[in-house]
């Protein structure tokens, strides 16, 4: 029997740019064309001012470390612990909840405002995730 | 609302705490329901106002047959009850209804004819922390801990002393689950459950259940027991998603919930006896201090360390033993205010003396909403 795989998300009407932009290696954020607030996660208005005249753009990807745990127990199906489960403050203000890619699952390691740059991790052809890894130089 | 309009005239928990394998969900609701009735000398027929939450209160009034005329299922998680009180007592002046029952049961660790939490994968919190590893609350509430310390210079061995005072305070219980002392050292060293926390400061799994019954305060005189009056009262919520609060150094719900209640109680800090802050873990106590405003959140981890929640101090703090020691069933705030409510009648275990002013704190989900109940037992 195969392992029990990762929770996977299912895009809604609302969401689907998002996971589309994933899927093509990009992280999409939205900006409120009436007062320029930056805000995840997606909606189509702005929770800032209410207008629904909003955009999307491509993120620069660039994130720092705000916040984690290292997950011990219990595990969440589909992952090895210990683990990392993160906040990251990305550059344009949003925060999301992520994991740390190629680096030491370690409080030594995981130093708080680290810099992190985007990676993406593909489940199945639908589903890309977003992860972060420190950013290089 | 006035201060003083409304005030707890029943209160009591299950028979039993801790594991309840005989009995199942509905029924640790109905037993709670009935120690309650009993202890306000009251008739099921008295009651004409009804609020639970997680299990309807459609199914509650049933069970029990009662047949309300006022229904409130407002359910945002462990602090749902304060919510509800500060509910019940604006009904209760509007006129809306004359006698309130609130329930709380949870087959928290026997899983009796307990309702499923589950979070779809199309939701906000199912596509965007779920895929990323999130597994029940120690894997969440405990995020934003290590933001918290670097910003405020808390220590672990700070945090770790929430957990060993609360056990000197369960010590004092007779119906507290854990009552051997415990030290700074035995919690660094228990079992890591997710970094930065270890067993030791996540909350106790139990079964359980507690009722409140609410009515005006120019009838609690008539009841058996010393009436608990409602002084101030305060809600808010933030967020379902922990990933998306305004800021891990704090929590805007309660910062927004804690000086609503002050503010209607009309009192200030140093007017609080007696203080209890839901501790689903071990971090909660110090936001609450901090959101609260008894003191900046620089100096609340040495507030603590240096003893001044412990029995004896000058601002005793879940002196039940907390959810951290006492009990823990799922929704622990029930267990925050029967505790105010023992300390206003003067009958808690470890009671707190000459105690006039409580302060009750909520939390529910991972700050995601907030309640706060101030009683005292003066008119």
């Amino acid at each position: 029997m195969a392992e029990p795989a990762r929770a996977k998300p299912k895009p809604t009407p609302e969401t689907q740019h998002f996971w589309d932009g994933t899927a093509a290696g990009e992280l999409r954020l939205q900006r409120c064309d009436a007062c320029a607030h930056v805000y995840f996660p997606p909606r189509p208005f702005c929770p800032s001012c209410a207008s629904r005249k909003v955009s999307v753009f491509k993120a620069s990807g660039k994130a720092k470390l705000y916040s984690y745990v290292i997950n011990h127990r219990p595990a969440a199906p589909g992952f090895t612990p210990p683990y990392a489960i993160a906040v990251v403050e990305l550059d344009e203000g949003p925060r999301m909840m992520s994991n740390i890619l190629d680096c030491p699952q370690t409080p030594e390691a995981l130093v708080l405002d680290m810099k992190l740059e985007v990676a993406f991790e593909k489940l199945d052809d639908k589903i890309t995730l977003p992860q972060f890894r420190p950013a290089k130089g | 609302m006035r201060r003083n309009q409304v005030a707890v005239v029943g209160a009591a928990e299950t028979t039993e705490l801790g594991i309840i394998p005989n009995m199942s969900q509905i029924q640790l609701h109905a037993d709670a329901a009935l120690n309650a009735i009993a202890d306000a000398g009251l008739k099921l027929s008295d009651i004409d106002g009804i609020a639970t939450a997680v299990e309807t209160p459609q199914q509650i009034a049933h069970y029990l047959g009662i047949k309300p005329t006022w229904v409130d299922g407002t359910s945002v998680g462990g602090c749902s009850f304060m919510l509800h009180v500060r509910h019940a007592a604006a009904a209760i002046e509007a006129g809306l209804c004359k006698t309130v029952l609130i329930t709380h049961a949870e087959s928290g660790k026997s899983m009796i004819g307990k309702l499923p939490r589950s979070t779809p994968p199309d939701s906000l919190n199912g596509q965007f922390e779920s895929p990323f590893g999130v597994f029940g609350p120690p894997s969440m509430f405990p995020i934003p801990v290590l933001r918290y310390m670097k910003t405020h210079g808390i220590t672990h061995e700070q945090i770790a002393m929430v957990a060993v005072v609360q056990r000197e305070w369960a010590a004092k219980n007779p119906r507290a689950t854990m009552k051997a002392p415990i030290t700074v050292e035995d919690v660094l060293n228990s079992k890591m459950i997710a970094y930065p926390f270890r067993i030791l400061q996540c909350c106790l799994v139990t079964d359980g259940g507690g009722a409140l019954i609410l009515t005006s305060a120019d009838r609690a005189k008539d009841f058996p027991n010393k009436p608990v009056y409602i002084l101030g009262t305060g809600e808010s919520v933030e967020t379902p998603m922990v990933s998306q609060m305004e800021t891990f150094n704090s929590s805007r719900a309660f910062k927004t919930a804690g000086p609503l209640a002050f503010k209607e109680a009309g009192i200030s800090h140093g007017d609080v006896d007696h203080l209890m802050i839901y501790d689903a873990f071990a971090h909660l106590p110090l936001f609450g201090l901090g959101d609260l405003g008894f003191m900046p959140h620089e100096e609340t981890g040495k507030f603590i360390a240096d003893g001044n929640t412990r029995p004896g101090g000058k601002l005793p703090l879940n002196t039940n033993g907390g959810g951290l020691s006492y009990m823990h069933s799922g929704m622990y705030g029930m267990y925050a205010l029967q505790e105010s409510v023992r300390q206003m009648r003067g009958i808690a275990p470890a009671q707190v003396k000459d105690a006039k002013i409580s302060v009750c704190h909520g939390v529910g989900g991972m700050f995601a909403a907030s309640g706060t109940i101030i009683f005292t037992n003066e008119k």
